[in-house]
């Protein structure tokens, strides 16, 4: 072939042609998608003949290493989305969405955030996952003083005026949880996480929290993300809990999938070594392996297995749109109720672009979401039941405890000496994103 | 381009072919002056010109690449010239950031209750850590800026090149040395507010950062540390130091045989392109407004070596622009369709590496003259005899005898 | 004396990881000199088509599917053979002798392979395959016109846009015929799920400790490995060809030696390993688009600490390092230090997993300055060994 050709010249056209068929696929697919929601929304848009819509962001990475977690929240985005405008839209006006790339990148996120609003010129944003990215994000909303709706359970210590949360505060999802090992499981407890900020943070809620209810740590570490290496962990914990205990896990990811794996090799069986874990849903323990996880718990608001109408509403909506075998998870439902809440502000508000208006008629708004009803409380984020359910082989949650009724949200800290006492109230100018009560 | 006219017969020329000459003949009489004008006027044209053809947002993307830009220098400085290849830029970009956040971190209003930076109340830290207080100073932080970035590459770059360590070791150590800088940061939660970062920045020396006035300052610091940047890199690689550094690069034996050390070359070139990645980091970190681990990651230390191989090693200007396509070419085709990005960003680095080892610039001034001249009709220039350089039988022997 | 044996084992099953991933980049870095930054995406190939073997054998049933990995092994070892054998003749074998460009380009290949899992359809597939019939199915029938040479410009400008507009049109119909059933990505962006089968599942319990089978099952593996390729570098006369192109490139070619073949069957040989190794932390970890940058700087290391060019070098560095890593990162260190010691500060400081990661580069650096060609240096008398 480079006989013929000569090598650059082989190579230039070679690669340049594998280069365009990956720019055909790539066209081709996004394309497809666009043109599902656009045209559809073109197409009723004249129907309907209101010919004005409304313009939302959704900011999330599609590529990178956050891709695999956010694709299915902008899923589920667009689903309530699309919900929306076929149901007649919001204030008669049907809403265009604008998906913009954060590439797992922080600083993009900013960019991209910018971009939305100044260009864009949206009422509102839907996005981000991690901490990072909210973070990033968050100078810009403020100082544009606009309006971003966050749907993932996070470490509290936050409480923005311009961030609505509707994912869970530390006391929804990690308190509860502790409090029924507590009654449950036993009192010696291992906590393990990756190095970042939601473990750190909720670590350091568990230890105040075991202290101050009779329970004990016992140990505690940390893996690199993305580590797969988890042998010395095992080690540590056997060390530490040689009949048996509570093991807390905070893991994010890939590490997940190395520490079930290894843990069932070194003979940490559920019975004697029950887990909690706070970042494995449905599509988590689909990637692990049910076999792995069989036994062990996960704390979470929503689960697919949850029984309500709404939510056999929702999880037929969702399979029909992406496919009967992908599966639905806790921050896809919280993206999917803060659409809906944010449309229920709209219209309450009666004007989509006056944010002052919108923000104040969202709090107070309640939703009966496919988790149950929700309640968006005066602080930015929203009561929800708690739920603890037992991973299956199935790969569902068998729900062995729920609240009673939804629990209201603390975002500051009570566990920690410098936020206790402190408390959120966007409702009255006075008191603002941190007051003492 | 120039114009490939000489210019004695240019009285009977029209007005344009007749300015074009006066150039020609002005940066062939005056190269010095005419590379300064030029560098001026693309200066000016960037300060002036360019907020008023570019809204906001795409101003302030245009300040982020030119300040990657300067990171392409230092990049084009050890890779280009010296042929040693960083993987752990990332690391002095985000010294430089970091050293600017921690000065804008501690600018805390008198009246606030505590006179920490919020994430160090959330961690339960008591007493400012004492490696945060010269930061408290705007002249160290400036300094600090620039040198903790070479300090930490001149130590690094002297246990490394006193061995010899050379070539792929070098760049594999300082991808080691890339993953030991993340896992620190992302660890030490209460020092450097782990994974997310330095964020939220409220005023500099008074200025409120968000403000539009504040960033067109940013960016006219920018453009002129981009040029200032650009006049050191062109000064370091002209004459007998530039010399010794393409010496270093070509064979590294042979300099030695000859009487030089080189590790003493490399560490300070290491060094001052360190202090430029640390310089790029700082006014990308004003702009964006968040420095964070990820600047550490692995991928983006890369990342910073295509620019410089897409404009093309070796020259200064190609890195600037390596670094300005690449990133718009970036943010352009990711608003667009951001699952194939990386798909074309692999081809970029096979196309490259494979097609084009010079880069633009390097195409430019070889292949691209020729082109030029083919398409306004004029014969390409040749080193032999035409016959030699047209027959495609004899430059395909040519191509298959190439080593 | 349990913590002895237990820390031992444990740092030799962390080695024996190490080890099977760094194996084939030993070869490929340490005897061809290439620097291979797609040896991860290897791997991750490697483990992808672990997963694809199991469910192949899912639908088998009980008695085989417990037997899968046994067929995996030497699967993956093919595909990743061939993905290897593909990147040597179609980039890797323009760039020998240098080193820095073959890293670039190799980064960029593993860029690509990992959105190519990431994206991969039916659609994605007919539209490649397509493109290449048409583009290089043209090109040879335009190649046996006699005027080829002078054509040859004009030719790629038709035939490039047409093959690529064709593909492109028959891929974007088929997705609208059939919609989800062909555009759906086979694996996605979310990892697979790679179950161990049943009988690797446990461990084998002594006293409190248990050695788990999966750990024991790659070590033999490893052990295999190495053996393997000791045997068919110092035994089989394809070994002897690629010790003496090692040697002596241009010396090897005028005694007749095909030196295009052993590159290509050398690369071959150790990307084939990758799948191997993939298989195998298919078992331990994860399978996603990332599989391979985790262990990708590691497998670095490892080469580097144990000497360029030497498989005994890797083989120790890979067991030193796991046992390093072990000790500093479950805190046995720590408790040998009584409390007061400033020592115990500092190493309770890095007993955490991630903090001894930190430790372990740090110890490396410090290694290659008192060893700077590593454990076993190449002896030679070039400048450059």
């Amino acid at each position: 072939m480079a006989h013929g050709l000569g090598r650059r010249k082989f190579l230039l056209y070679s690669s340049a042609a594998l280069g365009s068929t990956f720019l055909i696929k790539g066209c081709a697919t996004p394309t497809q998608n666009s043109t599902e929601t656009g045209s559809g929304t073109q197409g009723e848009q004249t129907a309907a003949g209101g010919g004005d819509t409304i313009k939302v962001g959704i900011l999330h990475s599609l590529s990178g290493t956050m891709a695999i977690s956010e694709k299915s929240v902008v899923d589920a985005e667009q689903l309530a989305i699309e919900e929306i405008n076929n149901a007649g839209g919001v204030l008669g006006k049907k809403i265009q969405a604008i998906v913009e790339d954060g590439a797992s990148d922080w600083p993009t996120f900013a960019e991209k955030a910018k971009k939305l609003i100044d260009s864009d010129k949206v009422v509102t944003v839907f996005g981000c996952w991690t901490s990072a990215s909210r973070k990033a994000v968050l100078p810009v909303f403020e100082s544009k003083n606009h309006m971003l709706w966050y749907p993932v359970q996070y470490e509290g210590q936050e409480c923005s005026k311009n961030i609505f949360y509707t994912g869970a505060a530390p006391n929804q999802q990690i308190e509860p949880a502790v409090d029924w090992l507590l009654e449950n499981k036993g009192k010696q407890f291992f906590l393990v996480g990756s190095d970042y900020v939601f473990p750190r943070t909720a670590n350091t809620i568990i230890k105040a929290q075991l202290e101050a209810k009779g329970g004990e740590t016992l140990g505690e570490d940390y893996i690199p993300l993305g580590g797969t290496e988890v042998t010395p962990i095992i080690t540590k914990i056997k060390a530490a809990l040689p009949e048996g205990g509570v093991i807390f896990n905070t893991l994010n990811g890939d590490s997940n999938v190395a520490f079930f794996k290894q843990m069932q090799g070194a003979g940490l069986t559920p019975d004697k070594y029950p887990t909690m874990s706070v970042s494995i849903a449905e599509e988590e323990v689909r990637a692990i392996g049910p076999e792995y996880l069989k036994g062990h718990y996960a704390a979470w608001n929503y689960f697919q297995s949850v029984d309500t109408p709404e939510n056999k509403k929702f999880v037929e909506a969702f399979k029909t749109k992406y496919g009967q075998d992908r599966v639905t998870n806790d921050p896809m439902e919280a993206a999917y109720i803060m659409v809906y809440l944010w449309k229920q502000a709209v219209e309450k508000a009666a004007k989509a672009d006056d944010l002052e208006a919108v923000r104040k008629a969202a709090l107070g708004q309640t939703f009966q979401a496919p988790e149950g009803m929700v309640t968006m409380n005066n602080n930015h984020h929203i009561a929800k039941t708690v739920r603890i359910g037992e991973i299956g082989t199935d790969g569902m949650f068998k729900i062995v405890y729920a609240t009673p009724k939804p629990v209201d949200p603390i975002p500051w800290n009570q566990y920690v000496a410098e936020t206790k006492g402190y408390a959120c109230d966007w409702s009255d100018a006075a008191k603002g994103g941190k007051y003492k009560m | 381009m120039k114009p490939n006219k000489i210019a004695d017969d240019a009285t009977a020329l029209p007005p344009w072919e007749q300015l074009w000459a006066k150039i020609y003949t002005f940066s062939q009489q005056q190269p010095r002056w005419f590379e300064i004008s030029l560098v001026g006027g693309a200066a000016l044209f960037l300060i002036v010109i360019m907020p008023l053809l570019l809204s906001d947002f795409r101003l302030d993307l245009l300040q982020r690449y030119l300040a990657l830009a300067i990171v392409a220098l230092g990049i084009d400085l050890i890779w280009g010239y010296t042929g040693m290849l960083s993987l752990g830029h990332g690391i002095f970009f985000a010294l430089g950031g970091y050293a600017i956040a921690m000065h804008i971190k501690l600018q805390i209003p008198a009246t606030a209750s505590n006179q920490l930076p919020e994430f160090m109340n959330l961690y339960g830290v008591t007493k400012l850590p004492w490696f945060w207080h010269p930061f408290d100073s705007f002249p160290l932080t400036i300094i600090a800026v620039f040198l903790i970035p070479a300090i930490l590459a001149a130590f690094l770059g002297y246990l490394v090149f006193r061995n010899r360590i050379r070539g792929v070791y070098f760049s594999i150590l300082t991808q080691a040395a890339t993953i030991v800088f993340f896992n620190f940061f992302n660890g030490q939660q209460k020092l450097f507010n782990g994974t997310n970062g330095l964020t939220d920045f409220q005023t500099i020396l008074g200025f409120p950062i968000s403000d539009n006035k504040t960033q067109y300052g940013f960016y006219i610091i920018t453009v002129l540390l981009l040029v200032g940047g650009y006049a050191l890199c062109r000064w370091l690689t002209t004459g007998r130091f530039g010399r010794l550094l393409v010496a270093i690069r070509d064979d590294e034996t042979r300099v030695r045989f000859s009487g030089y050390d080189p590790t003493g070359y490399k560490v300070l070139v290491f060094a001052i392109s360190a202090a430029l990645a640390g310089i790029g980091g700082a006014m990308f970190t004003l702009r964006t407004g968040i420095i964070s681990p990820r600047a550490m990651d692995i991928a983006f230390s890369i990342e910073m070596v295509i620019w410089v191989a897409v404009g093309g090693r070796a020259t200064l200007v190609g890195a600037i622009l390596g670094a300005l396509l690449v990133n718009y070419g970036k943010s352009l085709f990711s608003e667009k369709f951001p699952d194939i990005w990386l798909f074309f960003q692999g081809a970029m680095f096979l196309i490259v590496v494979l097609v084009l080892p010079n880069g633009i610039i390097g195409w430019l001034r070889t292949e691209g003259i020729d082109l030029f001249r083919k398409i306004i009709r004029r014969p390409r220039y040749v080193a032999t005899y035409p016959q030699l350089e047209e027959d495609p039988e004899i430059q395909r022997e040519r191509e298959t005898l190439e080593p | 004396m349990t913590v002895f044996f237990e820390s031992l084992f444990n740092g030799i099953s962390i080695g024996a990881v190490l080890l099977i991933a760094a194996l084939g980049l030993g070869i490929v870095f340490g005897i061809m000199g290439v620097i291979n930054l797609a040896h991860g995406e290897l791997m991750m190939l490697g483990a992808y088509t672990t997963f694809l073997v199991q469910n192949a054998f899912k639908a088998l049933g009980e008695p085989w599917f417990s037997g899968y990995i046994i067929v995996a092994i030497p699967v993956a070892f093919l595909v990743a053979a061939a993905a290897g054998l593909a990147l040597e003749r179609g980039v890797i074998r323009y760039l020998y002798g240098r080193p820095l460009e073959t890293l670039l380009a190799t980064w960029g290949v593993s860029l690509i392979l990992q959105q190519f899992v990431r994206q991969v359809s039916w659609v994605m597939c007919i539209q490649i395959i397509l493109f290449c019939l048409l583009f290089f199915g043209g090109l040879w029938v335009m190649k046996r016109r006699p005027d080829f040479e002078r054509m040859r410009q004009w030719a790629m400008v038709v035939i490039l846009p047409l093959a690529a507009g064709i593909a492109l049109v028959c891929g974007t119909i088929l997705g609208q015929i059939f919609k989800l059933a062909v555009t759906k990505p086979w694996f996605g962006a979310q990892g697979v799920d790679v179950t161990a089968p049943g009988w690797l599942r446990g461990g084998l319990p002594l006293g409190s400790f248990q050695l788990p089978f999966v750990r024991l099952f790659i070590i033999a593996l490893t052990i295999i490995c190495v053996v393997g390729i000791y045997l068919f570098l110092l035994k089989s006369p394809w070994g002897l060809r690629i010790r003496a192109v090692t040697q002596n490139r241009s010396m090897s070619a005028c005694l007749g030696i095909p030196t295009q073949k052993v590159d290509a069957l050398t690369f071959a040989l150790g990307s084939g390993l990758a799948g191997i190794a993939g298989c195998a932390i298919s078992l331990l970890g994860s399978v996603g688009p990332n599989t391979g940058q985790n262990y990708i700087v590691d497998a670095f290391m490892v080469v580097v600490v144990g000497g360029v060019g030497k498989i005994v070098g890797t083989v120790v560095a890979a067991l030193a390092i796991g046992l390093v890593n072990y000790i500093i990162g479950s805190g046995i260190l720590a408790l040998m230090v009584s409390p007061g010691n400033p020592l115990f500060d500092f190493l309770t400081f890095f007993a955490t997993t991630s903090m001894a990661r930190v430790m372990v580069f740090a110890l490396i650096i410090i290694f290659l300055q008192l060893r700077p060609a590593g454990l076993f240096p190449q002896k030679g008398r070039t400048v450059d060994a």
